[in-house]
């Protein structure tokens, strides 16, 4: 490797980029992608100057992609690259006045020459809250148009006008640009309205079709063509996606926003260093994030990562069941490879034993202490059905229930939180978990889900609130199953702190420390 | 373009334009990403790790190169396909040596020699038979009694070569290991034979969806390229060009739908193969149906219920997609 590194060292130096300016980059580029938790290695740097050296730097979305490409591992990684690179390689320096010249070319249509003379005289720091309404109104019609039209570089210009206007810190001693505050004062949601409305209104529609579209005035939108059945005629009198508008339109305000976050980062990495807006201005990727810290995260999104895990998890166990277990001797195999030692069978080759039906039993902890981690839990029992044929779930608080058909019913993409809401099974009197008295129960009523054959996957944080362990119920479950695994979600040290007994627990079974994606991850490709 | 590492190679392209445009003219229609990437891998000489839903184009893309490196160099190019499964071993990917083969070859030469110790074999009396065993030895391990399987015979092939190990997630861990020597070295040992070492490096294209977590071994040797679902204006392009007498404002509407659906909460979301597919459905039945209702320029609610079977593959999907896009209604 050093020989490379070498050669590429000295073709770089007589080659047409700058050596000396964009490896150090390139470096740093590396360091920050590891501190955020991506394995780069020092090949992967000397790939990502030979993808510079075969691009150049003419083209910056190449560049992009072509170092992706060097840098990555895996899907997820992308955001938290592309947010990098946005700070490594930024579009450009200060204030983007390069962009405001031909923005006014493309402001086409609705948009009279005074009111651009209007945004001159304009300045945020000075301008009252009616001032500001009134130029947040104005950029907002000119956002609906570039939404409507998906213009690429009026939208960028936008989002950099929105930062610099609104986005500046106006608390005195206070320098930079926050994304939070420019999307609060310009609001880009209001332009949903008025972007449907033009793209309804739009080229494609108003072309082919004549006079549909435009006379059904925007407010009867979706409803109105869903019962026109159209039977007799031989289209729509609107067209059918006509219905998707308003959520194109709100997609891409949702890109907008991001557009206006990049932005923000790229002017504070100028005033407070490329190296400290990587530290921690960045996005912590779903699956680092603590599954407490996980509120305002989508289900759906959530369900996006789980499910791929949930899948391996699933085909682990079934492989490991496999491999775990020899079949009988396959004749011609072994006479084949036999062949090598003259004939003589000395080692036997093996039948690939079909995978057994691998049974799963969850076991999760419901109660509103570990809210954050039991809606993960229950993404995975979800995804885990979806994956095991033979999967029994059973939650608790202070006693066990089985959820089971539950589950089923809900099926992998039902909202499965808002069913268990009414539940009162799994709770005794009281509302606080009880782990002993769950063991207990189980071990009384549902010891017989607890075949030979199943892996009992446990999930809870071990916090007993003082109440009797019960160690033995546990060991007694623990011998049943062939394999007993637990899942805790809280850190490694917190074990055994106040009312845990999770490292006495730990003694018992196989306990994971799983606060994040990553260590769900880690579990999946380690433990099993 | 030589890069002088790790031996020589010789790049088919000469730029990303060029990558996309001979993409094209086969009919794959490469995002910019895509192209950046191929042309990456074709100039470094790396593997090129492709991960995606399925349905995106990634066994396509191989494809697409070997039709492109076809043209460009004049000499047909090979595309050498190793389907990865569960339990696929050495013996199916790498090489095997013909045993029925060598068993003839070892009866045949005997009885032509019409040696009295000739089943003695290597235990036997070796004083008499020591140069006899040698040359059989020798004789029965040379590329006359090799199988050569996809891996050996994409580093032996004369011509230009693209290497498509599809689906490699399905394969256990060891495959991973096997392949580590050929990806990063272009070369196979074979222990009777010595290393044979690859007279032209192939174009390797490696596809996973994710079932597994591959090896950081392997993933450090490649380039990644994660191909996701194309945007809007790509998708149209594609539609266009699969399916050419598809109505522009029709397609248009079709590309729309399937972006939408793309978004809702489903198990298996449409992808690109779907669409082409949906878009000959509607084709299929404007023929049929010339003045039927539905099949105009436009898409029409009850219609699109009871095909969205194209689309979609599971039946709770199904019955989601309409809920949610009130085709009920």
């Amino acid at each position: 490797m050093p020989d490379t590194d070498g050669a590429r060292a000295e073709r770089g130096a007589d080659g047409p980029t700058h050596p000396g300016v964009l490896e150090p980059r390139l470096v740093s580029l590396g360091n920050a992608l590891r501190r955020h938790g991506v394995v780069v290695g020092t090949s992967d740097i000397i790939d990502a100057g030979l993808v510079v050296d075969a691009l150049g730097l003419d083209d910056r979305e190449r560049l992009r992609a072509g170092l992706a490409s060097a840098f990555l591992r895996r899907g997820e990684q992308r955001q938290l690259f592309d947010e990098l690179f946005d700070l490594y390689f930024p579009v450009a320096l200060g204030a983007r006045t390069a962009l405001e010249l031909p923005q006014e070319h493309q402001v086409g249509r609705g948009e009279s020459p005074p009111e651009d003379a209007d945004a001159d005289d304009f300045d945020a720091r000075t301008a009252d809250a009616a001032a500001l309404r009134r130029r947040a109104r104005q950029l907002q019609e000119r956002l609906a148009d570039a939404l409507a039209r998906e213009d690429e570089s009026a939208l960028n210009t936008l989002a950099a006008t929105v930062v610099a206007e609104f986005g500046t810190l106006r608390r005195p001693g206070e320098n930079g640009f926050s994304a939070n505050q420019a999307i609060e004062q310009f609001q880009p949601n209001l332009a949903i309205a008025r972007a449907s409305e033009l793209m309804r209104e739009g080229p494609e529609s108003g072309g082919s079709d004549g006079g549909t579209a435009d006379g059904s005035s925007g407010g009867g939108s979706g409803g109105g063509s869903g019962q026109a059945t159209g039977a007799d005629q031989g289209w729509q009198p609107e067209r059918f996606t006509q219905r998707f508008d308003r959520d194109a339109a709100r997609t891409r305000v949702v890109a907008f926003r991001r557009r206006v976050e990049t932005e923000a980062r790229r002017r504070n990495a100028e005033i407070r260093g490329v190296e400290r807006q990587a530290a921690f201005a960045v996005t912590t990727p779903l699956e680092r994030r603590q599954f407490a810290q996980t509120y305002g995260v989508d289900a759906a999104e959530m369900r996006r990562v789980v499910d791929p895990l949930a899948r391996k998890l699933a085909a682990r166990m079934a492989a490991k069941r496999r491999r775990a277990s020899h079949g009988s001797i396959d004749i011609r195999r072994t006479l084949r490879a036999s062949m090598s030692t003259g004939g003589v069978p000395i080692a036997p080759v093996y039948t690939h034993r079909s995978p057994n039906r691998a049974e799963l039993v969850i076991l999760a902890d419901m109660s509103s202490s570990v809210a954050g981690f039991s809606r993960f839990t229950i993404l995975l029992m979800q995804a885990m059905q979806a994956q095991f044929a033979r999967v029994r779930v059973f939650g608790f608080i202070n006693t066990v229930d089985e959820l089971t058909e539950t589950v089923r019913q809900v099926g992998p993409h039902g909202d499965l939180l808002e069913a268990l809401k009414g539940n009162r099974r799994m709770t005794r009197g009281h509302t606080n978990s009880d782990y002993g008295r769950t063991f207990v129960d189980f071990t009384e009523r549902h010891l017989d889900a607890v075949t030979a054959r199943a892996t009992v996957l446990v999930l809870g944080d071990a916090r007993t609130n003082n109440t009797d362990p019960c160690y033995d119920a546990l060991r007694l479950l623990a011998g049943q199953a062939r394999h007993i695994m637990w899942l805790n979600p809280e850190s490694q040290s917190q074990w055994g702190q106040g009312d845990s007994v999770a490292h006495r627990y730990g003694q018992i079974v196989d306990m994971h420390e799983c606060r994040t994606i990553t260590d769900l991850r880690e579990f999946v490709a380690r433990a099993l | 373009m030589h890069i002088g590492h790790n031996g020589e190679v010789t790049a088919h392209f000469t730029s990303v334009d060029d990558v996309r445009d001979r993409l094209a003219e086969t009919g794959y229609l490469a995002s910019d990403a895509i192209a950046t990437t191929v042309y990456l891998a074709d100039v470094l000489g790396k593997p090129l790790l492709v991960e995606g839903p399925a349905g995106v184009g990634k066994t396509e893309l191989a494809k697409a190169v070997t039709a492109a490196l076809s043209g460009a160099t004049g000499r047909e190019a090979d595309l050498v396909r190793l389907q990865c499964y569960e339990g696929i071993d050495e013996a199916r990917a790498l090489y095997e040596w013909n045993h029925a083969k060598q068993l003839l070859s070892i009866t045949a030469n005997s009885n032509a020699a019409q040696a009295p110790a000739s089943a003695a074999g290597p235990n036997g009396t070796r004083a008499q038979q020591a140069s006899g065993w040698d040359a059989l030895a020798t004789d029965i391990f040379t590329d006359e009694f090799l199988l050569t399987r996809p891996l050996l015979r994409a580093i032996r092939n004369e011509q230009p070569t693209v290497l498509l190990i599809d689906e490699l997630d399905k394969a256990d861990v060891e495959v991973e290991g096997l392949l580590l020597e050929v990806l990063s070295d272009f070369q196979v040992t074979v222990p009777e034979l010595g290393t044979i070492t690859a007279t032209q490096r192939p174009f390797v294209v490696l596809t996973s969806n994710a079932a597994r977590d591959l090896t950081e071994a392997l993933r450090r040797r490649c380039l990644f390229l994660h191909i996701d679902y194309p945007d809007a204006e790509l998708e149209r392009r594609i539609v266009s060009l699969k399916v050419p007498n598809l109505d522009d404002a029709l397609a248009e509407s079709v590309v729309r739908l399937v972006q939408r659906l793309r978004q809702l909460p489903l198990r298996k979301a449409p992808s690109v193969a779907e669409t082409v597919d949906w878009a000959r459905t509607l084709v299929a039945l404007h023929s049929v149906a010339t003045t039927g209702a539905g099949v105009g320029s436009d898409l029409d609610a009850s219609f699109l219920r009871a095909n969205l079977g194209v689309l979609l593959k599971h039946h709770d999907d199904i019955e989601r997609a309409a809920t949610l896009l009130k085709l009920d209604a």
